[in-house]
């Protein structure tokens, strides 16, 4: 073994302590690579989403007038179920390998680590159906001049529905098994996102103005933006005793 | 519970720390102190507390009562992090990636010690030629190698190794030793929890035994 001798022998052993940018590329490093590493299971929230809405679509006949009524609902809901689909591995494989201790013991804030993996949750399951949807909505008969409205609605609320996700989901790291828990948790979080999301859509298709919800929307993710980090950071402290 | 040296103050100090699960008493209290260039060997029965008390001081675990000081100061988690290493029985490695992407990560997080590389890191634990391979295809005692690495590549000045010496043959028993010399040498210190089957390594050494409570 080589033990480099040139280190002095004083009281702080120097070298360079990890930046927040630092920290968080490791970290979407590692999460890019492992999604590579199984690509497959990465198209499967986007699959679900996609089986979802042609679920819808076969299931309500061959009526455009009412596939368009209800597009913005399904495509919200098959979102909302997608998110929630991969919420559980969130923080699990993490936890039970032992790499949420080491993100604890890191000299960089565990909120900051947490933010980081919720955005690579967001990015991996909702960006895929963000650029699927305007296939899905050609899909359901969904009026061209909603699209916009629609795609909005979803770019503010998916990342607000892993935001919430992610404190359900570190709430919940510390049980062995919790998939069905995880969605009851989450789904009555979800449901205001939700009626504000498809609200939008509904609102415009009455010729009325969707932005009140949107900036509801854009409100909400601000303050989860700041609050959901910190408060998922405090239950991982809590469930990895 | 006196100082060997009389100026600076011990890099690690525990005052009157005790731990308590769902208020059955764990450990303590317990006062001790480490001072740099010297190893704690931390001793006891299987279900004494020992890893309990490692991960006290590393911050995974709230004490009961008492107070950690580092250099001097007393400290909450956070500030210790950057102080302390921590090895645990939990390798933290993700199965699908490859043993330096391992190391790499890891260094992102813990940060990295001045002259050292992940590259050379694996070389002194003897893993060269593993550096592609996947996590999950090398042994129980590969990983606590690369779990060494990770130690000898942090910037903290304190290591708190917990059972080090399992899983790792003879050679890697001799590695963990010298890694702590090395580590002592330079200032550092170190905890070492062990049910006393192994060799300690040759340097200053306190020993804490710790009994099991009733």
């Amino acid at each position: 073994m080589t033990v480099d001798p040139q280190r002095s022998t004083r009281m702080s052993i120097s070298g360079s302590a990890p930046s927040l940018p630092g920290a968080a590329r490791a970290l979407l490093a590692r999460d890019l690579r492992l999604l590579w590493r199984r690509r497959g299971d990465a198209l499967q929230p986007a699959l679900f989403a996609l089986i979802v809405v042609v679920l819808f679509a076969l299931a309500l006949g061959n009526d455009p007038r009412l596939q368009a009524k209800v597009a913005a609902g399904v495509l919200w809901v098959a979102a909302l179920l997608a998110g929630l689909l991969s919420l559980d591995t969130l923080f699990r494989s993490d936890a039970e390998d032992g790499s949420l201790e080491q993100w604890m013991l890191a000299p960089v804030p565990l909120a900051w680590l947490v933010a980081v993996r919720t955005f690579m949750h967001w990015a991996t399951t909702a960006w895929p159906l963000l650029l699927a949807t305007p296939v899905l909505a050609e899909l359901m008969h969904l009026p061209h001049a909603q699209l916009p409205v629609l795609m909005t609605g979803l770019a503010l609320g998916t990342p607000l529905l892993s935001l919430i996700g992610a404190v359900i989901a570190a709430l919940t790291v510390g049980m062995r098994r919790s998939g069905i828990l995880v969605g009851l948790l989450a789904l009555p979080l979800y449901v205001p996102v939700l009626v504000f999301g498809a609200g939008s859509v509904t609102a415009s298709a009455q010729g009325l103005d969707p932005v009140g919800p949107m900036l509801l929307l854009g409100a909400g993710l601000i303050v989860a933006m700041v609050l959901a980090p910190l408060t998922a950071a405090a239950a991982i402290r809590i469930a990895v005793h | 519970m006196t100082d060997s040296s009389v100026h600076a103050p011990p890099l690690l100090a525990a005052h009157g720390l005790s731990f308590a699960r769902n208020d059955a008493p764990v450990f303590g209290p317990l006062d001790f102190a480490v001072d740099a260039g010297e190893a704690l060997l931390i001793k006891g029965d299987n279900g004494a507390g020992k890893t309990t008390l490692l991960r006290v001081l590393a911050g995974l675990l709230r004490p009961e009562s008492g107070r950690i000081d580092i250099d001097g100061h007393g400290t909450d988690a956070p500030a210790r992090t950057r102080a302390l290493a921590y090895l645990g029985h939990l390798p933290a490695l993700k199965a699908d990636l490859g043993a330096l992407e391992n190391l790499d990560f890891l260094c992102g997080l813990q940060g990295l010690r001045r002259g050292q590389s992940p590259d050379a890191a694996m070389r002194i634990v003897g893993l060269d030629g593993y550096q592609d391979a996947l996590a999950r295809q090398l042994s129980a005692g590969q990983k606590k190698r690369l779990s060494l690495a990770r130690i000898w590549l942090s910037p903290a000045p304190v290591w708190l190794l917990d059972e080090p010496y399992a899983n790792l043959d003879l050679d890697g028993i001799e590695l963990v030793n010298r890694m702590v010399q090395a580590h002592l040498r330079e200032g550092g210190a170190a905890l070492v929890t062990t049910h006393g089957a192994y060799a300690a390594p040759p340097v200053r050494t306190r020993e804490l035994m710790l009994r099991r409570t009733a």
